[in-house]
């Protein structure tokens, strides 16, 4: 942890500190406390029967989606993952609508046909969550080739896990990426599992960002419970891809603290190691950080999470009153 | 001399692809072409023939072999204002695409609300008839009319490989055209001016009084010379191209089965659980059933993978004489 000293810039202590201002840090503070507190109430929905299918949460994972989309311009895309709450936050989404999609009512982002393994934000530049692991992987290349094409200046940030880098689409995307140079940010969250399947028994290289060699791009690894770093490489890898220099592989290593969905029983890992995970918890990290260096005194902070958690309450509220769809409707949106 | 625009020539069904692309792309700049050697080397088909030269290889994009990252370059880019048109060298070769066709282009919009859409085409060569043996000789597009949220047609001759690709380019959800390799070099009249053959409509290609045949891409062709052998024995049958396996033209099966009271359905695609169950199912379902005077027939391929061996292959789908005994017999009984 660097000390904090009157006499030193603070970008001297942390290179990504000259380009957030105080308002940034306390709006990444303010959308890592939203993302728990959604998915803490959306975990309490399920307990109490108010919502059904499954979900996967990123407890524990804050830090890398908010840290690789903090760079991003409003118009900028990003595709993101069956664990995608924490992406789609980052991305500016509303959680009420997202609550909403959640409880599956007409209200929510996809008006209740997607849920929660589907939530998009198409205006906001999120084209969606994905229920099939690697599927945004060969569209983010779309989206990259139509943002060149179109001279949009637009990049595109696609959120994958450690069991997709073994899957063909990542190969077939990162290669095709590369080839044409395109404006896209390969954003690895490597939470160690692919469900109960540990990293180390599914590849033959250590890193998933080993990989980025064989498709001549830069391959960075980053602490990925560290905003600071996650933004750091996201901001370097983004900009070059703004300049046409084309897509960076950012793994994040980081660990997801909940189960992979609802039927998890733990049985692959230990209690111990959860437990030394949770005292690397993203959000106390850069909580403490932002403290030490004087940018943000503890009072503020916990008014931060006391506003979070009122406007998740809020977003339930909202979502628990909307109008449910309604069967009339089924067969509409199939075609434009 | 005549008017460029309004002159009708003779040209092949290739040419008239190509000509739609060309055509397209003249008009709307956010067309492009992607797929695998269709620069240069003018597609494994030689559709995309000079297009490369044309318009670059910015719009015309030679891809890696990566059927499943191109298909999904095609949904990422339509989703973003881009209208890709894709190219499978074979129609086989979209089972390597079917993650990002079936899960992701058929369904974004629905599984959004309706705030996406989805607009491209892939185009592909499917069926048998040049040995090409099982991995390259399949008619799958039964598979995908199964998929809502998907689009399939298949023209059967030049006139609609124009008008039914320029269709599908302009419209705003995922299309799978279905070429046939078979059909590439047949020729017809093809106005040079642009012009659209709605998706979904079928069309009557032959009237008659006797049993209708509903047919789709050669098998129009195969069903049309069946029907002319079976006039000089005083049989006249109607022939409808059916075009659209989804959205599929009702009315007009059902207006012709209506009118004949026979119904005899001839595709390539394996016959088990394909287009010719849907299509009797419809009539059996529609008003058109109480005016059956005989069983509805099907005639489709095989329950056998394509064969290399030229005589097998083509016993294993429909070839003219077998649709002319089958079309003598329903005729005969009932
Ligand atoms: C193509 C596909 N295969 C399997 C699954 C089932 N599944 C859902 S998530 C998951 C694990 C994915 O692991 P990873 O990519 O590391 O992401 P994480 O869940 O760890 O965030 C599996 C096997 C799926 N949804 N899609
Ligand atoms: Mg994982």
């Amino acid at each position: 942890m660097p000390k904090n000293s009157a006499s030193e810039p603070r970008q001297n202590q942390r290179p990504a500190l000259a380009l957030l201002s105080d308002e940034d840090l306390r709006l990444c503070l303010r959308k890592m406390y939203l993302i728990r507190k959604f998915e803490e109430a959306a975990e309490a929905s399920y307990v109490r029967g108010l919502i059904h299918g499954t979900m996967h949460l990123s407890i524990g994972q804050e830090a890398s989606g908010v840290g690789a989309v903090t760079p991003l311009r409003p118009t900028d895309y990003i595709l993101s993952t069956h664990r995608g709450h924490g992406h789609c936050i980052a991305k500016g989404a509303d959680p009420k609508l997202m609550f909403a999609e959640f409880f599956g009512k007409d209200t929510g982002y996809c008006r209740g046909r997607g849920g929660s393994m589907h939530i998009a934000d198409v205006a906001g530049g999120n084209l969606g969550a994905n229920g099939i692991v690697g599927g945004g992987l060969p569209i983010a290349v779309g989206v990259g080739l139509s943002s060149k094409m179109r001279r949009s200046g637009d990049v595109c940030v696609v959120f994958f896990g450690d069991g997709a880098a073994n899957e063909g689409a990542f190969h077939e995307a990162l290669n095709l990426a590369s080839i044409w140079r395109l404006p896209i940010v390969f954003v690895c969250e490597n939470n160690q599992y692919g469900m109960s399947m540990p990293v180390a028994r599914a590849m033959a290289v250590p890193n998933v960002a080993d990989r980025a060699a064989a498709y001549g791009m830069p391959g960075v690894i980053v602490d990925g419970n560290d905003l600071l770093a996650v933004f750091e490489a996201a901001h370097e890898a983004t900009e070059r891809a703004r300049r046409g220099e084309g897509p960076t592989l950012l793994e994040c290593k980081t660990y997801r603290l909940r189960g992979h969905s609802k039927s998890d029983r733990n049985l692959y890992r230990t209690k111990e190691e959860i437990e030394e995970w949770r005292r690397r918890d993203p959000i106390v990290r850069f909580r403490e950080e932002l403290t030490s260096l004087g940018c943000l005194t503890p009072d503020a902070s916990n008014a931060i999470e006391a506003e979070a958690a009122r406007e998740i309450d809020a977003a339930v509220e909202f979502a628990r009153n909307s109008p449910q769809p309604d069967p009339a409707q089924l067969e509409q949106n199939v075609y434009a | 001399m005549p008017d460029a625009q309004t002159a009708e020539r003779e040209i092949t069904y290739a040419e008239a692809v190509r000509e739609a692309l060309s055509q397209a792309m003249e008009a709307d700049e956010r067309v492009f072409l992607l797929g695998e050697d269709i620069g240069v080397y003018g597609g494994a088909f030689g559709v995309t023939g000079d297009l490369y030269h044309r318009f670059g290889p910015e719009r015309v994009i030679d891809t890696p072999i990566s059927e499943l990252g191109i298909a999904g370059t095609a949904v990422g880019a339509a989703i973003t204002g881009m209208r890709p048109v894709l190219e499978f060298q074979f129609s086989d070769f979209i089972m390597l695409a079917m993650e990002q066709i079936v899960n992701q282009a058929a369904k974004i919009r629905f599984m959004f609300g309706g705030k996406a859409t989805v607009p491209m085409v892939v185009r592909m060569p499917g069926g048998s008839g040049t040995g090409a043996a099982a991995q390259h000789s399949q008619s799958l597009e039964a598979w995908f009319a199964h998929v809502p949220g998907l689009k399939v047609v298949q023209p059967a001759t030049p006139y609609d490989a124009k008008g039914l690709l320029l269709a599908a380019i302009d419209d705003p959800n995922p299309v799978l055209f279905f070429e046939h390799k078979l059909l590439y070099k047949t020729k017809g009249i093809v106005p040079a001016a642009p012009y659209r053959v709605p998706l979904g409509s079928a069309v009557v290609r032959r009237l008659g009084s006797a049993a209708p045949v509903v047919a789709t891409s050669i098998m129009v062709t195969r069903t049309l010379a069946a029907a002319d052998a079976l006039a000089g024995e005083g049989i006249d049958v109607e022939v409808i191209d059916l075009r659209s396996l989804r959205p599929i033209d009702k009315p007009t099966l059902i207006e012709s089965v209506q009118k004949t009271g026979r119904l005899l359905v001839v595709y390539e695609g394996v016959q088990t659980l394909g287009i010719g169950a849907e299509i009797s199912a419809i009539i059996a379902e529609s008003e058109a059933f109480d005016f059956l005077d005989a069983p509805i027939r099907r005639l489709g391929g095989r329950d056998t993978p394509l064969p290399y061996n030229p005589i097998l292959e083509k016993a294993a789908v429909p070839q003219t004489d077998d649709i002319t005994a089958i079309l003598r017999a329903l005729v005969a009984g009932g």
